[in-house]
């Protein structure tokens, strides 16, 4: 699971590293790491802006491991969709298993599908659905549409995307 | 102020709808286009399947376009065939406006590498010869001293061959994106606002001349196609050919689908897209509602990224006879105005 923590450091050497090693420690992957040592808080201290991918059942243990290291663990959280797309299915959505194309997004890690709106106007006639797309990142958001478009055409579905 | 006035003539080879359009442009612009650039501009020839008028001294235009009304017969003097007016009536510039065969090409190929081998200028609205051949096409012309103009084949009236190659010079051109069929804009415009089935609209888009009986290079994205690899060799020099482009059309465009675009603040449009790096896509897409791309009923569209300017979006009636004649008729006059 994606997790992005904030975190303030003790403005003397080798605090960072100090913060780092637990999070490899308990198989934690660090993804990202923001240093802003021109802004310091109040008290002097550093903050820093972490993603990890880490096992959801060893959070607790990790931010009491780093507290015990002086590091203070601001705020941790599930890393944000920042970037959101509205994209149109035309088909036979449910009979050819709206799951699996829901789970080909979910499953990615970087992306999900937020929303769905589906209109079925008789059984056996083609129905339309608008689908949210929210991902980490513009990059992963494009992924996630590829990977949207290449599961529909292999039902038969029509995608439409924005311009 | 006749000394100064240059004698252009011209054929009509295809007199349907454009090639009449041009025709009244001509009778009812003769003075303002003597007046303004300095050039009297003559039918010499007139060629159809059904027949052939030639007159040295110009043909009269009101008498012409009697033979699209039924007023006036189609006549052919002796055996004299349409390449024997492109070859033998001395004239400088043929205009082309038979309709565009994608897969051949012809009888258009033929008559603009006749026209170009006798030395003449050649204007054309004919899609299928620039989309088949545009790279020999224009290779002939340059090996003869000879333009090959071709504004009215894509987007009609709206100007964007000569505004990228002329207005924009110097831009570097990312990208086109646009809506480039009249047909397919007014039958999704009246879908979205009327809430009616796809086939309901293609039906009364026929009843109103909108869409051909047999609909299917309109609706299933072919025109659009062909007027992007028109684009695409002459915007961004590429090579390409109609089997480059993914294409979709709108026949399964359904309502709801645009009431759920609707609902999340789109509207649904047959975009045409070409790039720089050859990449060609017809597909329906999402367009925001406030975008300049959202333009409603027959009207065409084309927003141009450029790494200058900026994007430039310019919007024009798409089809119709006298919006056609009026890029032939640009591009003739810059042929005498550059």
């Amino acid at each position: 699971m994606k997790i992005s923590m904030a975190i303030e450091l003790q403005d003397i050497p080798g605090q960072l590293v100090l913060a780092l090693k637990p999070i490899s420690d308990f198989g934690g992957n660090i993804l990202s790491v923001l240093h802003q040592r021109d802004k310091k808080t109040p008290a002097g201290r550093i903050p820093v802006q972490l993603v990890v991918d880490i096992e959801e059942g060893r959070l607790e243990r990790l931010v009491e491991r780093l507290e015990a290291r002086g590091v203070n663990v601001v705020r941790t959280g599930k890393e944000r969709l920042k970037e959101s797309m509205v994209v149109l299915l035309i088909g036979h959505i449910i009979h050819s298993d709206i799951r699996e194309t829901i789970d080909s997004i979910d499953s990615t890690g970087f992306a999900e599908v937020v929303g769905l709106s589906l209109s079925m106007p008789s059984v056996n006639k083609e129905s339309s659905a608008s689908v949210t797309l929210s991902a980490v990142g513009k990059k992963e958001l494009k992924e996630a549409l590829n990977i949207l478009e290449r599961t529909a055409n292999g039902k038969g579905i029509m995608v439409i995307s924005p311009i | 102020m006749e000394t100064n006035t240059k004698t252009v003539r011209i054929s009509i080879v295809g007199f349907g709808y454009v090639g009449a359009g041009v025709a009244e442009v001509l009778r009812r612009k003769r003075t303002e286009i003597a007046r303004k650039y300095g050039l009297n501009i003559k039918i010499v020839g007139v060629a159809d399947l059904n027949g052939i008028f030639i007159d040295d001294n110009g043909l009269d235009e009101a008498e012409m376009l009697k033979l699209r009304t039924g007023d006036k017969s189609w006549e052919k003097p002796g055996d004299m065939t349409t390449l024997d007016v492109i070859k033998d009536v001395e004239h400088e510039v043929m205009v082309e406006t038979t309709p565009t065969n994608v897969v051949t090409g012809e009888p258009g190929l033929t008559h603009i590498i006749t026209a170009l081998e006798s030395d003449r200028h050649v204007v054309t609205s004919n899609k299928g010869p620039l989309a088949l051949e545009y790279t020999r096409l224009m290779e002939l012309a340059t090996k003869r001293g000879k333009e090959l103009k071709f504004e009215a084949s894509v987007g009609g009236a709206m100007p964007i061959i000569s505004l990228v190659r002329e207005n924009l010079a110097g831009n570097g051109i990312l990208s086109i994106q646009g809506i480039l069929n009249g047909t397919c804009n007014y039958i999704l415009t009246r879908m979205a606002e009327e809430g009616l089935p796809y086939e309901h609209v293609l039906k009364e888009a026929q009843e109103l001349g909108l869409a051909e009986a047999e609909p299917s290079k309109d609706v299933d994205g072919i025109d659009t196609a062909v007027k992007l690899v028109i684009l695409a060799n002459s915007v961004f020099g590429l090579n390409a050919t109609y089997k480059d482009v993914e294409v979709a059309g709108i026949a399964e465009i359904t309502p709801d689908a645009l009431k759920l675009a609707d609902d999340a603040g789109y509207v649904i449009k047959l975009i045409g897209e070409v790039d720089g790096a050859g990449c060609l896509k017809v597909k329906p897409r999402l367009v925001p509602r406030d975008d300049p791309l959202n333009v409603g009923g027959t009207l065409n569209v084309a927003t141009i990224k450029t790494d200058l300017a900026g994007d430039i979006t310019v919007i024009g009636k798409g089809a119709g006879p006298i919006e056609a004649a009026s890029a032939i008729l640009a591009d003739i006059i810059s042929i005498y105005n550059t």
